[in-house]
């Protein structure tokens, strides 16, 4: 086995887990400032996939696909924020999950009513398409790098906007004293909104960005969002570092399990029985990695509620 | 206002009658739905009891609702095949009959709940749903990716294993059989709430500290519910393979652990019967919407919401008056 494969699959592993990022900073957000667990933030991803192939079926412009997915998803988000979200913050947690398991059968079965079962196509734009030439000789697809840079943009302009902007200091003191920040004068209900679109907006840039390698189809949000939620719970809920930590760790796993895990096994099995043996424990590494942190740290790397 | 007691015996009386009905009128696919909602009312019986009487909100039930399914699923395909299953020096042979298949999956899942239960249980809350789900996640892409037993296609069972004295190849006689276990499931779940340890287990719920405080372990009240509750949706998990006679990696999805809670809180979380009213409304509205319309889960989502929303308590909640049980 060469470098430029493993370096191939380091890099596929960095960039599946910005991805996962932009989808756990979200999720990790909307828990770490409301306090609630959104398992429908997998349909926003959705959303913003077919938003963005509907689009660019229209004009042709990938830009635009793109701001019609952060857009589009902002919309649901804020929409099912207003009229239904705000009635859960105060409920147990297991309301909340069977209302935003509720949310996904709507928006699922409502997608396929719109769009039909077919998947569609979203095509990568011709000046990212194609592969560049790496230092070291390794050729790889410029679109991917792309994606990197964009979730690497992405977790900058998050760490500014919570460090550094009034919105941040506000959202800040959200987490930690809703009704003293409310006090103080912030409209609390506003920065909620707000909050939830804008996880929501990550979340359909992610679905509008991955649809562009994968096929955009009904279904395609909750394998990302299980994903993103291993992300927030090995990172920690609430923490947004912890969730770009934990993204790259579940991103490499995820890649480099199912490439090499078979290979380790190889060593030591007969190739049959090998292949199978690596390829079931592969699609399993995430989760145990998950369950190992959770024993070994109950409330995750960074952590601190429960 | 009816009282609880009523609706119980109403609903029971209901899935006596309509069975029956269908019988003299010749429409054993009424039986075979019928059976369908008896064998999720078992699964979310089980799941009632971690759920409704201890708090714990398991997003991962379906693990021994597959255990339980693959348990007949390998015993009967060992015995169709009559290929023993050889695991190193034990050489185990496959079986048809039903209470041989029934103890291996109750075993199972009880197994697989005590080893869930220990590592789930050190968290609380969300982590709590989260890491039963990532379980939950494990044995599906597990039973995906293992391809002795069928990997993504599943297996198939080409005839219904057998029960000693009974037809199980006639519907109604199968459907009795899940109405008689499902009944001994609701006596455990009745007994078991008015014990000492079903009430030791309710403080648990409200007050762990309290709890602790009078010398119980909370953690061994709840570990040894988590058991009983992933034991019985083990069983039923082995029924209803029995039923579609297959078992796939669906049984693992995430999807029916969603379902399953979903049962429970249409029904009444913590009632004995709201499992059961549950299931029953639940397979009513996939056969009525599902041949009004392709997309009948949009509607089943409406609902849901509404219910979640407005309507604590359930459809018991509604009819009684009140939004939690007496206890």
């Amino acid at each position: 086995m060469s470098t430029i494969l493993i370096l191939e699959q380091v890099l596929n592993g960095l960039q599946f887990g910005i991805m996962l990022f932009l989808m756990a900073a979200g999720l990790t957000l909307i828990f770490g400032v409301m306090g609630l667990i959104n398992l429908a933030h997998g349909s926003l991803y959705m959303v913003g996939a077919f938003a963005a192939a509907a689009v660019a079926g229209a004009t042709g412009s990938f830009l635009l696909a793109l701001a019609a997915a952060l857009a589009a998803a902002a919309v649901a988000g804020a929409i099912i924020e207003i009229v239904v979200i705000r009635r859960l913050y105060r409920a147990a947690h297991l309301d909340q999950v069977l209302a935003t398991f509720a949310l996904i059968l709507i928006f699922s079965e409502g997608t396929r009513w719109v769009f039909g079962s077919f998947p569609l196509f979203l095509d990568v734009p011709s000046y990212l398409s194609g592969p560049v030439t790496l230092p070291g000789g390794i050729q790889y697809p410029l679109y991917r790098l792309a994606l990197i840079a964009v979730g690497l943009a992405v977790a900058v302009f998050l760490w500014w906007l919570t460090a550094r902007t009034r919105i941040g200091i506000q959202i800040r003191a959200g987490e930690n004293d809703r009704e003293m920040i409310a006090a103080l004068g912030v409209d609390i209900s506003r920065l909620y909104t707000l909050v939830f679109a804008l996880g929501a907006a990550l979340a359909g840039l992610a679905g509008a960005l991955v649809g562009a390698i994968q096929s955009v189809q009904v279904g395609m949000g909750e394998p990302v969002l299980i994903l993103a939620f291993v992300v927030i719970v090995i990172g920690g809920i609430g923490s947004i570092k912890g969730a770009f930590i934990g993204a790259v760790l579940v991103g490499l796993t995820d890649t480099l399990g199912g490439i090499f895990l078979p290979e380790l096994f190889k060593l030591f099995m007969e190739p049959g029985a090998a292949t199978q043996t690596g390829s079931a424990l592969a699609s399993m590494a995430v989760y145990i990695l998950m369950s190992l942190v959770l024993i070994w740290r109950p409330t995750g790397l960074f952590g601190a509620r429960a | 206002m009816i009282a609880e007691r009523w609706i119980n015996w109403i609903v029971l009386l209901g899935f006596v009658v309509l069975p029956l009905w269908a019988l003299f009128a010749d429409e054993p696919f009424t039986i075979t739905l019928a059976t369908r909602a008896v064998i999720l009312a078992l699964a979310a019986v089980g799941l009632n009891i971690a759920l409704g009487i201890g708090g714990l909100v398991s997003l991962g039930h379906a693990v021994f609702f597959g255990l339980g399914g693959y348990a007949m699923g390998i015993l009967a395909h060992h015995a169709q095949t009559y290929a023993p299953l050889e695991l190193g020096p034990l050489v185990i042979e496959g079986t048809k009959s039903m209470p041989i298949i029934w103890v291996t999956a109750l075993v199972t899942s009880a197994l697989a709940a005590l080893v869930i239960g220990l590592l789930s249980l050190r968290t609380t809350g969300v982590y709590f749903i989260m890491i039963t789900l990532a379980f939950g996640q494990m044995f599906f892409f597990f039973s995906i990716s293992w391809s002795a037993y069928g990997g993504e296609d599943g297996l198939s069972i080409y005839v219904r294993n057998d029960f000693p004295g009974l037809n199980t190849l006639q519907p109604i006689q199968f459907f009795g059989l899940c109405l008689a276990v499902l009944c001994l499931a609701l006596g455990i779940h009745s007994r078991l709430r008015t014990s000492p340890f079903g009430l030791a287990l309710n403080a648990a719920r409200q007050a762990p500290e309290r709890v602790e405080t009078v010398g119980l372990n909370p953690m061994r009240l709840k570990l040894l519910a988590f058991v009983i509750s992933g034991a019985l949706t083990g069983l039923s998990g082995a029924l209803f393979a029995d039923l579609n006679r297959f078992v796939s990696p669906t049984m693992f999805s995430w999807q029916l652990s969603g379902e399953l809670i979903v049962l429970i809180i249409i029904g009444g979380v913590g009632r004995l019967m709201g499992p059961v009213i549950g299931a029953a409304l639940f397979v009513a509205l996939e056969h009525l919407l599902g041949g009004l319309t392709e997309f009948w889960l949009v509607w089943l989502g409406v609902i849901l919401l509404l219910i979640v929303l407005f309507a604590r308590g359930g459809i018991i909640g509604i009819l009684t008056g009140k939004a939690g049980p007496n206890v």
